[in-house]
């Protein structure tokens, strides 16, 4: 009789993993966990190098013949530029305290997912031909030739980082990873090596003014489209208006807040606010896009997406600008606006028309975020608010990276949820604020081919979720960003079933009680209010 | 089953169940298995502490011969992890059937293995079954990893499709198609 082989045999294929040192391990590039190569014609538009039709899962990237020349003149060039960089190659200690803060390190259990490790991709090359010690001892001194496979190698991991910088809330020393990823990815732009979920939005926003290439009259028509629905649940026709030259306020929202539910829900929040206020703002269909995945490409991507923003306000000739629920969209103008495009002394600095109040933490950039602005709102009792519509939901807070970690907005959210809803939970403290795990899809890295990263990068933020849905009913996960409000619902689907997500400004249009309103039976999502189920609209 | 061999299993759950997670955290990369089995924290260390409370309920469901339904939310935390992280199918229920191959071993060390033969059998046949189990979670986990795949892709032109549908509507009602705007 043939010998049958036994369970643990059976399951040995691959059983244990290898145990190599990395340095050994070449990069195996695994199905969901890496998007797609970009489009030759992305690239084109926006006049960046090396434009031709590839694909991720190639032998062949089709690079040009100096490459490696190129990668370590980039490097050379960003080490003189950026003091911060030469830091942060210089100074790891290998302490190991952001080893386990990474939640793509936490979901994936890849070594290489270690922020530590993560940077030491780069480390080992800069080591290799920047330092003494590797020039003359290479390997010895943890330098490592740049070849092939180690492109390949930083172009996987690099793009499975989403820069949510909450590794350098525990290093010591602030070594923030993700500039390092920002420069990595930045220098294989330079080859032509970007994510087509990346390129294509970059491409469509230099072009049309936003990442999904809505024009003017699609935008507007989607604008009103909501309109509708807003007249149908409370009666009021709004009527906002467009590039309107002399308005006070220029509004910027992402444009996944005009497009994708439960973003256009957040949108009509909007709407509905400014309208109850008489406003005195516009639309933009030029500059119609708040994120900036410039961002997740090259710094000078990221100025020239940004510089849109303020030539429209210029153009437009608002005082300041008002800005959506977002996430990366605030990093950029909070940490490097000013840099790029300030100063913006053609505009003023922001004081709300309704308040009175003066932001002048937004004096160099003149852009408000709109949480800051509503809690501004509630605290000063300019809105009425019945909380009540929003009894059926028992709701938590998810502090996006970019707003809690580069920007600080921890309060004013929270103000104003629990301001328009009678039932708000917290996550357990080492999963919220400035400890935010991140949804798992920021940085780009929400596209669908890679849906197993963003599973398992979204793990130990669902993990919290769950937990507070178990011991408190939650049923509702608030943000204040639109990568958030595209991923996490997908990504509670999986973990988490039963809890929706939403942006702040629908619950506080939920709550909103608008003069001239018709008894309200629906919320937002035309769904009925508590105890106005089996009533009629009318 | 026999009530001695139950008494044995309790007595010696805090090794098998010991084992059995080293034994699930060795299908890691060794800098990783160093973490996981520190991560005892439920919020900072969410894989280690799932699969390690989701296999100590397990053990205690198969000795104090818990249903089956009630087994499976357990083996469906853990499964779910394992879905979507780094193994084959195989790979990702193995370690449910190197559970027999541990309780095996921890009785065989006090010749308990013979004496308790045909109740250890009854026994096996419940890890089976959790086996079982273990396979239609796996296949679910997967199935709802391509749904959201087309659900995001759908929903990403839903409110395109929405308003086409809202046009063709009119069309359809509309005597003259020359009398819409979809020309």
């Amino acid at each position: 009789m043939a010998k049958v082989p036994k369970p643990e045999e059976l399951s040995k294929i691959d059983y244990k993993p290898s145990k190599k040192r990395w340095m050994d391990t070449p990069v195996e590039f695994k199905e969901g966990m890496f998007c797609h190569g970009t489009r030759a014609k992305y690239l084109e538009t926006v006049g960046f190098p090396n434009p031709r039709e590839w694909s991720s899962k190639d032998e062949d990237w089709k690079l040009p013949e100096n490459w490696k020349e190129i990668v370590l003149e980039a490097i050379k060039e960003r080490l003189g530029k950026y003091r911060s960089f030469r830091l942060f190659m210089d100074i790891c200690v290998r302490c190991g305290a952001c080893a386990d803060k990474c939640q793509f390190f936490l979901g994936t259990g890849d070594p290489r997912n270690m922020p530590v490790l993560r940077a030491e991709l780069m480390r080992s090359v800069y080591r290799r031909y920047f330092t003494a010690p590797g020039k003359i001892m290479g390997r010895l001194a943890g330098g490592r030739e740049l070849t092939y496979d180690v492109l390949k190698e930083w172009w996987y991991y690099f793009y499975q980082c989403s820069e949510c910088r909450r590794c350098s809330v525990f290093c010591p020393y602030g070594i923030d990873q993700a500039e390092i990823t920002m420069i990595g990815r930045e220098i294989l732009n330079l080859l032509g090596l970007n994510t087509d979920w990346i390129a294509g939005p970059v491409a469509n926003c230099y072009a049309k003014g936003n990442h999904l290439g809505l024009e003017p009259h699609t935008i507007k028509s989607n604008i009103e489209f909501m309109l509708d629905d807003i007249e149908t649940i409370t009666g009021i026709r709004i009527e906002p208006t467009f590039n309107r030259k002399g308005a006070e306020i220029l509004f910027v929202t992402p444009s996944g807040d005009l497009f994708g539910d439960p973003g256009t829900y957040t949108c009509m929040g909007y709407l509905m606010l400014f309208h109850e206020l008489g406003l005195d703002y516009t639309w933009s269909t030029y500059a119609s896009e708040g994120g900036n995945f410039g961002f997740f490409t090259s710094m000078e991507m990221a100025k020239r997406l940004n510089a849109k923003i303020y030539a429209e306000a210029k153009r437009l000739g608002v005082k300041w600008i008002l800005g959506g629920e977002c996430g990366h969209m605030w990093r950029v103008i909070n940490q490097y606006m000013d840099t790029w495009n300030g100063p913006a002394d053609f505009l003023e600095v922001p004081v709300s028309p309704i308040t009175g109040s003066r932001f002048d933490n937004a004096r160099a950039t003149r852009m408000v975020h709109v949480a800051e602005f509503t809690a501004d709102l509630i605290k000063q009792g300019k809105l009425k608010l019945d909380p009540t519509r929003n009894d059926h939901l028992k709701v938590t807070f998810h502090d996006s990276c970019n707003t809690a970690r580069g920007m600080g907005i921890f309060e004013e959210p929270r103000y104003i949820i629990k301001n328009v809803c009678n039932h708000f939970y917290e996550m357990p403290e080492d999963t919220i604020r400035e400890k935010t795990f991140c949804c798992g899809s920021g940085a780009g890295l929400n596209a669908g081919e890679n849906m197993e990263l963003r599973m398992r990068g979204g793990f130990p933020r669902a993990n919290a979720v769950n937990y507070v849905h178990q011991r408190y009913g939650v049923n509702m996960l608030a943000n204040i960003c639109a990568i958030d409000r595209a991923a996490l619902p997908t990504l509670m689907d999986y973990w988490v079933p039963g809890v929706k997500v939403t942006g702040v400004h629908e619950l506080v249009a939920n709550a909103l009680v608008m003069k001239g309103e018709k008894e309200r039976t629906q919320d937002l999502r035309l769904e009925p209010l508590p105890g106005k189920e089996g009533a009629e609209n009318v | 089953m026999e009530m001695k061999l139950k008494d044995v299993l309790r007595e010696k759950k805090p090794a098998i169940l010991k084992r059995w997670f080293d034994v699930i955290l060795e299908t890691y990369p060794a800098e990783t298995a160093d973490f996981l089995k520190g991560q005892k924290d439920r919020f900072t260390g969410p894989v280690g502490y799932t699969i390690y409370e989701g296999i100590d309920a397990l053990i205690d469901g198969l000795i104090e011969e818990m249903p089956l339904e009630k087994a499976s939310p357990f083996l469906d935390s853990i499964i779910r992890i394992r879905a979507v992280q780094d193994f084959s199918p195989s790979q990702a229920v193995a370690f449910i059937f190197q559970l027999k191959r541990i309780i095996r071993e921890e009785l065989m060390d006090e010749a308990h293995g013979t004496l308790y033969a045909g109740a250890l059998s009854a026994f096996e046949s419940k890890i089976d079954a959790l086996a079982l189990v273990s396979f239609d979670i796996y296949m679910k986990c997967r199935e709802k990893i391509y749904e959201l795949k087309a659900n995001e892709a759908r929903n990403m032109t839903f409110r395109l499709l929405q308003r086409a549908n809202q046009l063709y509507g009119i069309q359809e009602q509309g005597p003259n198609v020359e009398t819409t705007n979809l020309k």
